[in-house]
Formats: C-alpha cells, structure tokens, sequence
C-alpha cells in the first residue's frame, strides 16, 4: 500500500510545474493532477500525519477525521471539475493559481495546528486574488486590490489572534477554540472575514462577479466554505452566529432581486446561503453541525452549476447582465438544462440536493425552539427561489429576446457542469451518500411527507408571487446600475486612504524636510544674527569697560599707577586693534562662504531632488534636537 | 596557533587588501577587476562560514592584534552576533559582485569600473571590520571607512542628481560620525579605556553613582542619535531615499540591504555590549525609547513608500519602514523580540536586495523608474518578475517565506513584555506589514495585469544570465529560509542571548 501524501501538497507543488509545460502536455498534467489528488484522498487514513518540527512547534499537515474528510471530498472534486471547466484558458499563471488557490483550501482543510492553517490561510488569500486579476480589466483590478486588502486584514487578525493564542496557552493545536478573550476574538474575525459575515461581506459581492469566468467558479467554491469548516471546527455553538447567519440569509434577498449582473445575483446568493451554514454553526447540535456541513457539500454542487452557467453565458455571449440577455433558450437548450438543475437544487426542490442539507438546518433551528430564526430561514429559502431559482434562468434564457443566437460553450464546460449537474440529482435521490460521510451519525430523514409537503407549499406560493409580480409588471425592473452595498464604503475608504497617502502624508513627508529646512534657517539666521550681536555687545562692553579704565587711568590718582595703566592702555590698543582686524578678516571670509554657497545653491536649483545645502544643516539642528529629546528622557528618568 | 584562529582578521583583511589589488590590476586591464573581486568575496564568504562554525563550536573568539592583550593592544571579538553579520555582509557583497559585472558595464562610463570595485571592497572591509571588532574606536574607523567608501559610491555615476544626493548623505553621515565621536570621547574621560568588554566593566561601577554617571547619559544619547543617523531610524532618516534611489542598483542593494544594518549593529553593540542590558532596560529605558521610534519608523517608512511613484524610492522608503521591524526588535530586548530582530536583518538583506538588484534589471533593460510604466514586464522578463514577486512577499511577511518569520518572532517579543506597549507593536508590526502589501502589491498588479501602452514593449526579453543568477538565488533564498528558519536562526537565537544575557 501506498502512503498518502497530505491533499495540499499535491496541487501546491504540482503547481509550480505549470508554466514549464506546453499544448496537450499540459492539459493532460492539468487533469491528472486532481485525478491523483482523488486517489490520494480515497487513500487517506484517520488520524494525524505528516507532522514537521518547525522553530519550536509541531506542524500537522495531516488531520483527518470525518469533518476534514467531507470537505476534503468536495474540494477535489471540484478541483478536478474546475480544472476540467476552465482547461481551455491558455495562460500558465491562471492555472498555477488554481491549483494553489485548491491546494491552500485542502491545507486549511486538513493542517491541525494554527500554523500551517496560517499558512495556508494566506496562500489562499494571494492566489485567490491572482484570480480576480486574471480578468485583467480596471474594474478587476480595483476589486481585486480591494478584496486583497480585505483578506490581508483578515489575515492581521488571525495572524495577532494566533500569537496571543500561542503566548497565553502556550498551545497551537487547532480544536475548539469558542470565544473567550481578546486572542480568541480576533481569530473568530479573521475567520468570519472570509465567511462574508456582514458588516465585512462586500469584499464578496463586490470582487466575485468581476473575476475570471473559470475564477469565479473556483472562488464561489473555496473562499466561504474553509470558513464554514473552520468555524465548525473552532467556533461551534457561538450563539453570536446564529444571529450573524440569519441576517446573512436575509439581507441579501433584496439586494439579489435588484440586482443586474446575474454573478453578482448569485454572489448574494451565496452569501444567502453560508448564512445557512452559519446559522447551523452557531446552534451548535449534532443535526445542526450536520446540516451545516451537508449544505455546504451540497451548496459547493450547486452554487458552482450556477455560477458555471452564468460563466458559460459569459464565456459565449461576453456578458452577464440580465438587461443585455434574453431568449437564449433557443440556441443553448443544454446550458438550459444543466441551469434549470442547479436553480432546482438551490430552491430545494425535492429530489434535488438542497433539499436534503436544508431542511436539515431548518429542523435543528425548530427543534432549538428558535421561531424568529426559523421564520426568518422559511423567508430566506422563499427569497432563493426567488433571486437564484426563477430570476437567473428567466432573464438569461426566457424574458425578452436579447437577439442573441450564441452557441454552446465548449465541450469541457458543458462536460463539467454535467457531471455536477449529476451529483446534483444523485445526492438529491440517495442522500445517503452523502450522510454517512457526515462528521455525525445522522438519523434525519428528509422524505417525509411533511417535509416535502410544506416545501413545495413554499416553493408554489412563491413561485405564484414571481408570476403575479411579473404578469403585473411589479418585479423590480433589471436596470443597469450599481446598488449601494458596504462595499461602497471600501472604495471611499479605498480612495480616502490613497488621498491620505498621496496628500497629507505626502505633506508630512515634505513637512519633515521643511522643518529641516525651517530649523536650519532658524540656526543660520541665529549664527548670523544673534551670534555678532552678541559679539557686538561684547565689544560695546569690552569699549565701555576701556572707557571707563581710561577716565581711571587720566585722574590724576597717581602718576605712577597713570604711568603704567598707560603702558596698559596702549597694549589693549593693540590689541583691540588685533581683534579688529581679525574681525574684519573673518567677515571677509563670510563673504567668500556666502560666494560659495550661492554656487551650491545654483548647482541645486539646477536639479532635483529636493535637496538644499540649508537643508542639510537643519539636519543637524534636528540631529541636536533629538539629542536633547534624548537628554531630556533619560534626565527624567534618571531623577525620577 | 594554526591559520584557522586567525580567521577574525582575515575575513576583515580579504576585503581590505583586494581594494587595494583592485586598482593595480585594473590600471593594467579592467576586465580583470570583477573575477578578482567574486573570487575575494568568495573566499571571505567561506572564511565567515568558517568562522561561524569555530564561534558555534568554541563559542566567543576573542582575537588578539599582534598578540597584545587588550586594554594595550587591538582585540576583535567575534560573538555570534558578528559571525553571523559577516556572513550577512559577504554573502549579499558576493550577490552584488556577481551582478555587477554586466550591470556596470552598461551603467558606469569604463574608466569608473576600477574605482567601483576599489570602493565596493573598502566597504565591505569597513563593514566586516565594524561587525568582528571588540573596541570602541576600531568601529568608529571601520565606520568611517564604510562610510567614506559609501558616499563616494553614491556618486559614482557622476549625474548631478547622485552627486547631490551623495552630498546630502555625506554631511548627515559626517554628523553622526562627529556624535559619535564625542560619545567615545566622553567614555574615554570616564574610564581610560576603549576597549568593549573593558569599557561594559569599567562603567558598571559608574551606574547611578554621582556626577560621572551624567556624562556617561550624555554619551550614550550622543551614541544612541549618531548610530540611528547611520541606520536611518525615523526621523534621522533623510538621508536615505535620496542615496539610495540614486546609487546604482546593485551599491542601493548593498547600501538598503546590509550597510543600514551596520548602524543598526553599532546601536546593539552600545546598548548591549557597552552598557549593560539591565542598564539600557531597566534603570534608563532607553530600549524602550527605541522601540517607539522604530514603531513609527514602520508605520510613517510604509505610508510615505505607498506615496512615491519611482519604483527604487519607494524601495528605500520600505528600507527605512523595515530597519524600524529590526531596532524594534532590538528595542524589545526580548528573547523573541531581539532573535526576530536580528533574523530581520538576514531577511531583509535578502529580500531588499533582491528588489533593488530586480529594479536595476528593470533599469537595464527598459530604463523604466516610474511604477506605471511598469505594466506588461511579467511577460518581458518572467524569471526577474517572479523573483521580484517572491521577494516583494518576503518583504510583506507571507508564509511561507521567509519575512514571516521574523514577523511572527517578532510579534511573539512584542507579546513576551507583557505590557500594554507591546500590544501597540504588535499592532504597530501588523499594520506595517499590511501597509507594506499595499504598495508592494500595488507594483505587482502593475506588473503583470496591467495593460501595456505599446504592444511592442511585451516581446521576451529576460535579464542577461549574470545578472539574473544573483537575482534568483536571493529570491530562492527568501523561500528557502522561510521553510528551514533554523538555519539562520541557530546563530540568531544565540546572539540575541548572548547580547542580552539570558
């Protein structure tokens, strides 16, 4: 038998082979690569592997126990179908940072210690945003730089929680955390970050739909479902989650329904429905965590079909806005198809996938005798069918005829879609398939007639209210325009902060010099100015002083002492004479400094970069003053 | 006594005679002046390894001048401090050597490239000299040395922009060469002597003891601002982005990389070898005066790097945010703190001088300067903009990578004085890092998803081989010791115990 390897290590160092291969070579390597990763994951065994010394800690690369597994299985699957949806892509990078993008989630997934979930929490950070980018348009580059920054700061969190973790613990292992103290809370944010918990979603809605068409596939997939896992690692049973979940599921119902860009409808949707998996997390019961992990299974299956439809549609028609689409039906009945079974699924239709996860969320929000939160999930999964499972195959396949006649989208998109097209419909038939894979023994039957019947109660009613609504022309009409979310806020924010940056530090920056250059004025004008006046009074006073030692020297005190002061008074003659010239001679010289400096100064004005002779001794002035700061500090501390 | 005990002076004399080889052997052909460098740097580098290895095995090398005992003779020290410095300094002197070779012919007018290398060895023999000596007025001459050697480097391409920028940091580094001048010279008063183990003894009985002990604050503030002047700690930093934007780019890469480092390697010398650590600490907390400016060091070096538009200023800017993660470190004076302090400098000598060696690729090729300009270089010149990106995130503290070790060692010492100071530096450490991914990002998005201007300027055209070896092995180097932290950090942990004594 062989000994497995961890899942993370496969497609990470896999990765870097990329860009040295060319033409079919490549795309062989590129679908062979998950293939392995499945075989190496079917091979897995329970327990810990793969542990390194590293400074003074034990990295686990390798933990696996029935909650890893799961997300182990659907992330190389979908790595593979990703792979296989987007090996038409020609650029190498694209590919690399896919398979970085899955190898980090699988490493998130299966590290046991902190660490490593560090590390590879911030590998996904970096190649998910290569994703977005790849897009290579201003407004990819824009979100993208955004939703770096976001996950850059999620990743402060979790990197200062980590280490105040470690400091007051003196442990890494990577189990139930729950909140309790400053460390724990920022961990818990810099996971929620990547959830797309609101107030801190937008980076989802706003990067997401401007990605590559392959990338938001991926990032639909990966991003929100490590979070989903690592909070039912770490945070289960917070009841802040519960809240938090059901506020995810809702608000963004609305925002989905007005929504243009049919990525970005999905994009609501699928914050819609981590706050499903959310809320399961936050309740905290066997069903609960159950249902939590089973929807996130079954969200990745579905959420990425759509996601894939609405890409294909974007792949052949170069755009995926509800007001430039219509009347596709004719010319894509496969895309159709394939579209009509993921928004089946994410209504939870029976027989389709959602419906055997969902319900599972449902019931344990029910049994926990939490009415308002299980109103609120009813409302919710109304308002899916709704957004993702009416609006998306309307406006794209039905509504008014766009006048476009595209053809299908290539072979590999459509050969991938199928295949989670039918994962889809086999989980939703045998949903033990999916349930003995659960982290816990599962006794839920979802086919009751009680189940069924009040679900496809739901789904008529609201699919009654989409047709009253569009019959009398109350739908919200699709218009091009950009709906106000919190992601407005980040690029203000965006925005104000390079102002900061380019203006007032900027100024500061200049002000530094400036104050160089305003102390050094000061200390030239006081070595000019003060300096001779006092040299000036010293002499006033050197001339009184003689004054008054000659009208001494002339009273006729005695002719003796006259004598010799007279001799005196002729050396301070001299000598004052001395000094005069002396005097005289350094003025001259003065002025041949002030020659000299005027040549510098020519020799600076002629060029760049800021820098002026004056400048330089303000240096020292502020040399002088931090010096004195110094003495001051230590004077302090030394007397006190 | 075999050759081995000599080392000490040897990986200071290897330097200094090849800068004065240099300039004979180039008046005959100047094509001998590079091989005849690598091949010195090289052998100093094996000569610090060495040397490491005997200060592992035998611990502190103390190394007699001539074979007079201090205080009356010269006595070099190595500790694992020094050794490790050495190491640091030829290593990333070798990196430039090699570079230097294609680069210079193109950058410098032929006449000059005897004169560079001259002056490239002199700084590095003033560089290794002030990292192995153990008296006080040896630094100040090695200082001077690698001072001198540096300013003229600056200006060694002869524009009026370098020569002025040069001058600038010509009177600044005069400035802190005179303070600290009168640092040694009050010590002297106070005890006699100026020999470092000689000195820490001599004034411990000075501590909090009548009017003495006020010369002796006057002293170290003089040592504490003229150091930090050649170190470029916010706000002494002036100096900095000018010289460094301005030099060529394999002297901006020694310059960013390891000279700054020498500063900051006198100011642990004085805090930790001359006075003592409870002293520094404790009864003058001066550490803890450091420590805040090198925090502001961080975030004002990051926020005025994300305002520049010239891709080697804002690599300097990012030298004076990254040598405030290093005195930090130092201020710390934590086991953690002081290791991931001193293990910043390894890193950071990597990683600047990989940029500043991909910049003056940049500069080579293209002659871009603007970070605009930049777009479509991903596809011009792979290897150099990868290893730019590998490095750009070393510098941003990405694991796996090297820079996040440090950070993460750093972050453990901010936490390890257990005072609501040390929750501002981490706060301070991790908001510098994120602002550091900003314009480092910034570059990178540039770089490789930005639409060119012209369509023409995409076609292949890769760095010269010379030029890009040292370029990757530096890049390689950031990986590399990011997954085996070990390696560096078995002479880091133990300097930063030694140095504080625990």
């Amino acid at each position: 038998m062989i000994t497995s390897v961890p899942p993370a290590a496969i497609f990470i160092i896999g990765a870097f082979l990329v860009p040295f291969l060319k033409g079919k070579l490549k795309t062989a390597y590129l679908l062979l690569l998950p293939v392995i990763a499945i075989l190496n994951l079917l091979n897995l065994s329970e327990g810990t592997s793969w542990v390194f010394g590293f400074l003074d800690y034990n990295l686990i690369f390798c933990r696996v126990d029935k909650l890893s597994m799961v997300f182990g299985y659907i992330f190389v699957i979908m790595g593979f179908l990703g792979t296989l949806y987007g090996i038409h892509v020609k650029e190498g990078g694209h590919h690399l940072a896919v398979f970085l993008y899955v190898g980090s989630s699988l490493g998130v997934v299966f590290s046991g210690d902190l660490f490593s979930l560090f590390i590879f929490w911030e590998i996904m950070a970096f190649a998910s945003t290569f994703l977005i980018w790849y897009k290579k348009d201003k407004r990819a580059l824009g979100a993208g730089l955004r939703y770096l920054l976001v996950h850059t700061f999620g990743g402060t969190c979790l990197l200062a929680g980590i280490m105040m973790y470690l400091h007051t613990t003196g442990s890494l292992e990577f189990s139930f955390i729950g909140i309790n103290g400053t460390a724990s809370l920022l961990i818990f944010i810099g996971f929620i970050i990547n959830a797309a918990i609101p107030p801190l979603h937008a980076w989802l809605t706003d990067a997401y739909p401007e990605s590559t068409v392959t990338g938001t596939v991926l990032l639909s997939i990966f991003t929100t479902k490590t979070a989903v896992y690592v909070l039912a690692r770490a945070f289960p049973g917070t009841e802040i989650l519960i809240l938090l979940g059901a506020i995810m599921t809702v608000f963004p119902i609305f925002y989905a329904v007005i929504e243009n860009d049919t990525r970005r409808v999905l994009a609501y949707s699928l914050i819609n429905q981590v706050g499903f998996m959310v809320v399961g997390i936050g309740i905290g019961t066997e069903l609960s965590l159950n249902g939590a992990v089973s929807h996130a299974f079954c969200n990745i299956l579905f959420e990425g079909l759509l996601f894939m439809c609405t890409g294909a549609v974007l792949y052949v028609t170069g755009t995926s806005k509800c007001t430039e689409l219509g009347g596709l039906y004719r010319t894509m009945p496969i895309t159709l198809m394939l579209c009509l079974v993921g928004a089946a699924s994410i209504s939870a239709f029976p027989l389709f996938t959602g419906f055997v996860s969902k319900s599972m969320v449902i019931q344990a929000a029910a049994d926990g005798h939490m009415f308002i939160i299980w109103l609120a999930l009813l409302f919710a999964s109304a308002g899916v069918f709704h957004h993702a499972g009416i609006k998306i195959p309307y406006f794209i396949f039905f509504a008014e005829d766009s006048g476009k006649r595209p053809d299908e989208p290539p072979l590999n998109m459509l050969l991938s879609m199928g295949i989670v097209a039918f994962l889809c419909i086999l989980i939703g038939i045998f949903p033990g398939v999916l349930y003995q894979i659960l982290p816990y023994p599962v006794d839920f039957v979802p086919y009751t007639p009680g189940h069924v019947v009040s679900q496809l109660q739901l789904l008529f009613f609201a699919g009654l209210a989409f047709l009253f609504l569009i019959t009398y022309g109350f739908y919200p009409k699709e218009e091009r325009s950009t709906n106000l979310d919190i992601d407005w806020f980040y690029r203000k924010a965006g925005r104000g902060f390079m102002w900061f940056c380019n203006h007032p530090a900027a100024k500061f920056n200049m002000w530094i010099d400036q104050a160089f250059l305003g102390g050094t004025r000061g200390f030239i004008w006081f070595c000019r100015n003060p300096i001779p006046t006092l040299g000036l009074w010293m002499d006033t006073a050197f001339v009184m002083f003689y004054n008054g030692f000659i009208w001494f020297s002339e009273n006729p005190v005695s002719i003796l002492v006259s004598g010799f002061y007279g001799g005196l008074h002729l050396a301070f003659a001299m000598v004052s004479k001395g000094l005069l010239r002396i005097y005289i001679e350094i003025g001259k010289a003065r002025d041949g400094a002030e020659k000299k400096r005027a040549f510098y100064r020519e020799l600076i004005e002629s060029g760049p970069p800021g820098g002026d002779v004056e400048n330089i001794s303000s240096d020292l002035f502020i040399a002088f003053i931090i010096f004195a700061v110094f003495l001051v500090y230590m004077a302090i501390k030394y007397f006190l | 006594m075999t050759w081995a005990s000599h080392l000490p002076i040897i990986v200071v004399l290897i330097p200094l005679l090849t800068a004065y080889i240099t300039p004979m052997l180039g008046w005959m052909d100047k094509r001998i002046c590079n091989p005849l460098v690598i091949v010195s740097t090289s052998f100093a580098f094996i000569a610090s390894l060495l040397l490491a290895r005997s200060v592992l095995t035998r611990g502190v090398i103390s190394y007699h001048m001539g074979g007079f005992a201090p205080p009356f003779g010269i006595a070099l020290v190595v500790d694992y401090f020094g050794a490790y410095m050495c190491i640091v300094i030829s290593f990333l002197t070798l990196m430039a050597a090699i570079y230097s070779r294609e680069y210079i012919a193109k950058e410098l007018h032929e006449s000059k490239t005897a004169p560079y290398y001259t002056l490239l060895m002199l700084m590095t023999g003033g560089m290794m000299g002030a990292s192995v000596t153990g008296d006080l007025f040896n630094m100040f001459v090695f200082f001077e040395i690698l001072s001198i050697s540096s300013y003229a480097l600056v200006a060694i391409t002869g524009k009026k922009v370098a020569i002025l920028a040069s001058y600038k940091y010509l009177l600044l580094g005069a400035i802190g060469t005179s303070f600290t001048l009168v640092g040694i010279a009050y010590l002297y008063i106070l005890t006699g002597t100026l020999n470092m183990a000689d000195l820490s003894v001599r004034l411990a009985s000075l501590y909090g003891v009548g009017r003495s002990s006020w010369t002796l604050l006057v002293a170290l503030a003089f040592f504490m601002v003229g150091y930090s002047i050649k170190a470029a700690l916010f706000p002494l930093h002036t100096w900095l982005p000018d010289a460094h934007s301005m030099a060529p780019s394999s002297i901006s890469a020694v310059l960013s990389g390891i000279l700054i480092k020498v500063g900051a390697l006198a100011l642990i010398r004085v805090l930790f070898n001359i006075f003592q650590p409870e002293f520094v600490v404790e009864t003058i907390p001066v550490t803890s005066m450091i420590s805040w400016m090198a925090a502001v060091a961080i975030i004002v070096g990051s926020l005025f790097a994300i305002s520049q538009v010239d891709l080697k200023r804002m690599l300097a800017y990012s030298s004076v945010a990254h040598i405030g993660f290093i005195i930090l470190g130092v201020g710390l004076a934590t086991g953690y703190g002081t290791t991931g302090g001193i293990l910043h400098i390894f890193n950071h000598a990597m990683a600047k001088g990989c940029l500043f060696l991909c910049a003056g690729a940049i500069i080579y090729k293209t002659g871009l300067r603007n970070i605009d300009d930049l777009a479509g270089l991903g596809n011009k010149m792979p290897f150099t903009m990868a290893a730019f990106t590998i490095a750009a995130l070393s510098m941003i503290g990405i694991p796996p990578t090297a820079g996040f070790i440090s950070k993460f060692y750093l972050g453990l010492g901010a936490l390890e004085t257990g005072t609501w100071s040390g929750w501002v530096f981490i706060g301070a450490i991790l908001l510098g890092s994120l602002l550091t991914a900003i314009f480092y990002m910034r570059v990178i998005n540039n770089i490789y998803f930005k639409e060119p201007l012209h369509r023409e300027d995409v076609q292949r055209d890769e760095t010269p081989l010379g030029m890009l070896i040292p370029i990757l092995i530096l890049a390689g180097g950031c990986v590399i010791f990011g997954i085996f932290p070990r390696i560096p950090l078995s002479l880091a942990e133990p300097a930063a115990k030694l140095l504080l004594g625990i």
